[in-house]
């Protein structure tokens, strides 16, 4: 075998867009890139999103999604698969190169048990016969540490949970004993405590296999445990290549640089003052008095300051949000806004109450009416509430777009012609028209790429300090938690474990919740991951 | 699975009643009786009520209504007005040659659907998905009574491969009972392929924009392995429904196309009955297609809760 498993020469993509009621427009995806691959190598391929990655990935396996246009040249084995026939890439997809997407749930077939899918590539290129397929897939299950192996692949993906069928996806691209897999951001829908054990499974499972990898991601911590190097790409093209050490210890470009240092803001915590601006009480809520969500959590926030609630998918953290706005009246329990009860019902709020209390929600694009300009946008609450029109509401909207970084060139604009960071801005900008006392951020930068995000973090603690207004900051990523909040409440399974000042929640001694939870946040360092797996093998064995 | 199972069968039952309602109220509500359509010209009052007496006109609606019912679900369908022949037996030959129809018809345009829509898919908006679009909707928009005259015309006068009237007998062979019916099941056919190959294609590729298509892509599947593996058995619920809306239609929305060919089934036996304002034949006969059509309905529900592999295998 050559020393060079992948070759990438200039690879260039295109594509078509089709904005509604305008012509058709080409737009260049990916440009130059080129990189190669030994075999048994990992390369990391990071960047933000539109920055080409996945498009890179599936040129491996030349796949265009959405009918892309691939040019120049993948060399794979020591031929240009630019070049072979159809028949022949089908021979190549699912034997020697294979993929795991980001959404495991929604990459199987609902109807097919999952040992059949697993092994499907493996028998269709009649690599093993059946029962040796199912062999190797079992063993694989017990090598990416799933629970009951000989016995998992019976089940549909709907009984198996997600961190389990990203695992099972993870087997179905290792079965077929491929040369090369592509992982496509396998661990960003998960939680941080079930990414861990994920990304543990895939590192153990490469080593011991041997193949050769592209891990494709936005999060420089998480690669860093995996890869031996890592490609940055920006805006379709290479900005650094190097060995991991030293992109995070040494990096040479600018744009690196930003990445690696992105999540540093200093925040020092402030005192608790004497009255709370919200302040939660014995609050138990359900979903149609079936599902208990919410059990007696009890909360305060205070004027100016930031109360983040963090805790992993269910733990309730949502629900909380949607009691205190009043979409779910708490079956059990107060919410007290100045110490004044506020309605469990949203339709029983005054117009006022509404107006102290306002929301901004991690999907700005759904938050937004698309045929609405901003002007409309952020002027709505100002006429509601305040019943300003005309060319003072202008001026005000002007006045607010220069609060939030972006300026009156942006006034007449619809939210499709701005990009994620603006969009969110701009619902900035309308929760603070309502010169509200209190805000719910409800995951706001979760759907952003980590530099966008760190500008809107930014930019809310600005405001905060401008304006004195309080938030409570919904979030599942320890880090920015650590970056905004005076207090901090963990939640899990619908109870508040960990409730206090940040300097208090995040100084040991930590119960176990939030032990397993802290230590699972990826850093930015080498052998972070064999680290924290090796003490949790420890603790279990009692030592 | 099995309880939402029986609540749909449950549904369906309460349905049907609810039907057979509407049908007797509406027979109710037509001016005129089942005494005065009898004697017509010579009713004369007395003779009116001695009739009335007679056929039990003078109980309560409700009372009439269950007899009715209890009557019919027992098997008696009653007797025609206009000849005083027993329903029962004239329906059942009937039911019989109209099922015969539709059967056949089925058996030709649902496979014929289906591989049309998969085949659509395969070769989306190219040329043969152009294609089938274009005569399934040229077929779907023309009339069908207009397209069995054409048949008529070309088949039957100019070609003369196929008789033009459908007359059956009971003791046809099979071959001969086919090529009799040949024409009816082809127009029927062309009415209903449309609809359903459009629907097939339409399930078929909203499936197809799902994550795990592309999964199957990448496993190296044929295209056509892709859309038959894992597109299709997701588009099995949406496909079924639509199927059987098509298959009711065959059976109950065939009156045009019965009378065109003079075929001796349901339709044109209930038409024939209407004209004479037969009012038990029209009832019976309703109630009939009432149950075919949510009997069909009813299915469709049941395979769509069945080929749900989150309610076959809960967690």
């Amino acid at each position: 075998m050559s020393d060079t498993l992948l070759e990438v020469r200039n690879l260039r993509i295109d594509g078509t867009v089709r904005p509604p009621g305008e012509k058709p427009k080409d737009i260049n995806i990916v440009e130059g890139v080129s990189l190669t691959l030994a075999p048994g190598r990992v390369m990391g391929l990071i960047g933000e999103s539109g920055a080409g990655k996945s498009t890179v990935g599936l040129s491996t396996l030349w796949y265009g999604r959405g009918g892309l246009r691939l040019s120049g040249e993948i060399w794979l084995k020591g031929r240009n698969i630019q070049t072979i026939s159809p028949g022949q890439l089908r021979d190549l997809r699912g034997r020697e190169v294979t993929y795991v997407s980001q959404s495991a749930a929604a990459s199987f077939n609902p109807s097919i048990r999952l040992m059949d899918q697993v092994i499907e590539a493996t028998i269709l290129h009649k690599i093993m016969s059946k029962s040796e397929a199912q062999k190797r897939a079992v063993e694989l299950f017990g090598a990416l540490s799933l629970p009951e192996p000989e016995d998992i692949g019976s089940r549909y993906p709907h009984q198996v949970s997600g961190g389990q069928l990203q695992r099972v996806m993870t087997a179905m691209a290792l079965c077929p004993k491929p040369d090369l897999i592509v992982f496509d951001e396998p661990t960003t829908a998960l939680d941080v405590t079930t990414q861990i054990d994920v990304l543990a499974a895939i590192k153990t499972a490469i080593q011991h296999t041997g193949v050769a990898a592209l891990y494709i991601t936005h999060d420089l911590a998480v690669v860093a445990q995996v890869s031996d190097e890592i490609l940055v790409l920006r805006h379709g093209k290479i900005v650094e290549h190097g060995a991991v050490q030293q992109i995070i210890e040494a990096p040479k470009e600018e744009y690196t640089r930003a990445l690696v240092s992105a999540h540093s803001i200093p925040h020092e915590e402030k005192a608790a003052t004497d009255n709370p601006v919200l302040r939660l009480e014995d609050i138990t809520a359900s979903y149609e008095g079936k599902i208990q969500v919410l059990t007696d959590v009890t909360a305060e926030i205070h004027p100016g300051q930031t109360l983040a609630v963090v805790g992993e998918s269910g733990s309730g953290k949502s629900t909380l949000a949607r009691v205190v706005t009043g979409l779910l009246p708490p079956d059990k329990g107060r919410v007290l806004f100045d110490d004044q009860p506020l309605p469990p019902a949203l339709a029983d709020r005054s117009l006022e109450q509404l107006r102290e209390l306002q929301m901004i929600y991690q999907m700005a694009d759904v938050a937004m009416n698309p045929r609405q300009t901003v002007a409309t946008i952020i002027g709505r609450p100002l006429e509601m509430y305040f019943g300003i029109r005309g060319a003072e509401k202008r001026r005000r909207v002007i006045e607010l777009l220069d609060q939030i970084e972006m300026g009156e060139s942006f006034i007449d604009r619809y939210p499709a012609e701005l990009s994620g960071g603006q969009k969110q801005r701009v619902c900035i900008a309308r929760a603070l028209a309502a010169k509200p006392r209190m805000i719910i951020c409800d995951e706001v930068t979760s759907a952003l790429d980590p530099l966008v995000a760190n500008g809107i973090l930014k930019l809310l603690l600005n405001l905060q300090t401008e304006e004195g207004v309080a938030y409570m900051f919904i979030t599942h990523d320890l880090a920015t938690v650590e970056a905004i909040s005076d207090s901090i409440a963990v939640m899990y399974q619908g109870r508040l474990v960990r409730y206090g000042p940040k300097s208090e929640v995040l100084t040991p001694p930590f119960d176990d919740y939030t032990d397993l939870l802290l230590s699972s946040v990826p850093e930015l360092r080498l052998g972070w991951l064999e680290g924290v797996v090796q003490n949790r093998k420890m603790e279990s064995a009692g030592f | 699975m099995i309880r939402l199972a029986a609540q749909r069968i449950a549904l369906g039952c309460l349905l049907l009643v609810a039907a057979s309602v509407l049908i007797f109220a509406g027979t109710q509500i037509l001016p005129g009786d089942v005494a005065q359509s009898i004697l017509g010209r010579s009713a004369t009052p007395e003779s009116l009520a001695s009739l009335r007496e007679e056929l039990g006109l003078n109980k309560p609606a409700v009372q009439r209504y269950l007899d009715w019912l209890f009557a019919f679900l027992s098997g008696d369908l009653g007797t025609a007005l206009s000849n005083g022949k027993d329903i029962g037996e004239s329906v059942a030959g009937r039911l019989g040659n109209t099922l015969f129809l539709a059967g056949w018809a089925a058996a030709f345009s649902v496979p014929l659907a289906i591989f049309l829509g998969l085949l659509s898919v395969r070769y989306q908006d190219r040329t043969p998905d152009r294609m089938i679009s274009g005569l399934s909707l040229a077929s779907i928009s023309l009339p069908e009574f207009f397209i069995g005259y054409l048949l008529i015309y070309f088949l039957a006068v100019k070609l003369q491969w196929f008789p033009s009237v459908a007359t059956l007998n009971a003791d046809m062979p099979l071959g001969e009972k086919l090529r009799t019916i040949a024409l009816p099941v082809m127009v029927l056919t062309m009415v209903v392929l449309a609809h359903m190959m459009r629907m097939t294609r339409a399930a078929i590729l909203n499936v197809m924009q799902s994550a795990y298509i592309e999964t199957a892509e990448l496993k190296g599947l044929t295209p056509f392995n892709v859309i038959r593996k894992h597109a299709f058995p997701n588009a099995i619920a949406p496909i079924v429904n639509v199927v059987m809306i098509n298959l009711a239609y065959l059976v109950v929305g065939v009156v045009v196309v019965e009378v065109i060919f003079v075929y001796p089934g349901m339709g044109q036996y209930m038409v024939d009955h209407v004209s004479k304002r037969d009012v038990p034949v029209v009832q019976a006969c309703g109630t009939i297609f009432a149950a075919v059509y949510i009997g069909l309905n009813l299915v469709a529900d049941l395979v769509s809760i069945i080929s749900n592999p989150r309610l076959r295998h809960p967690k």
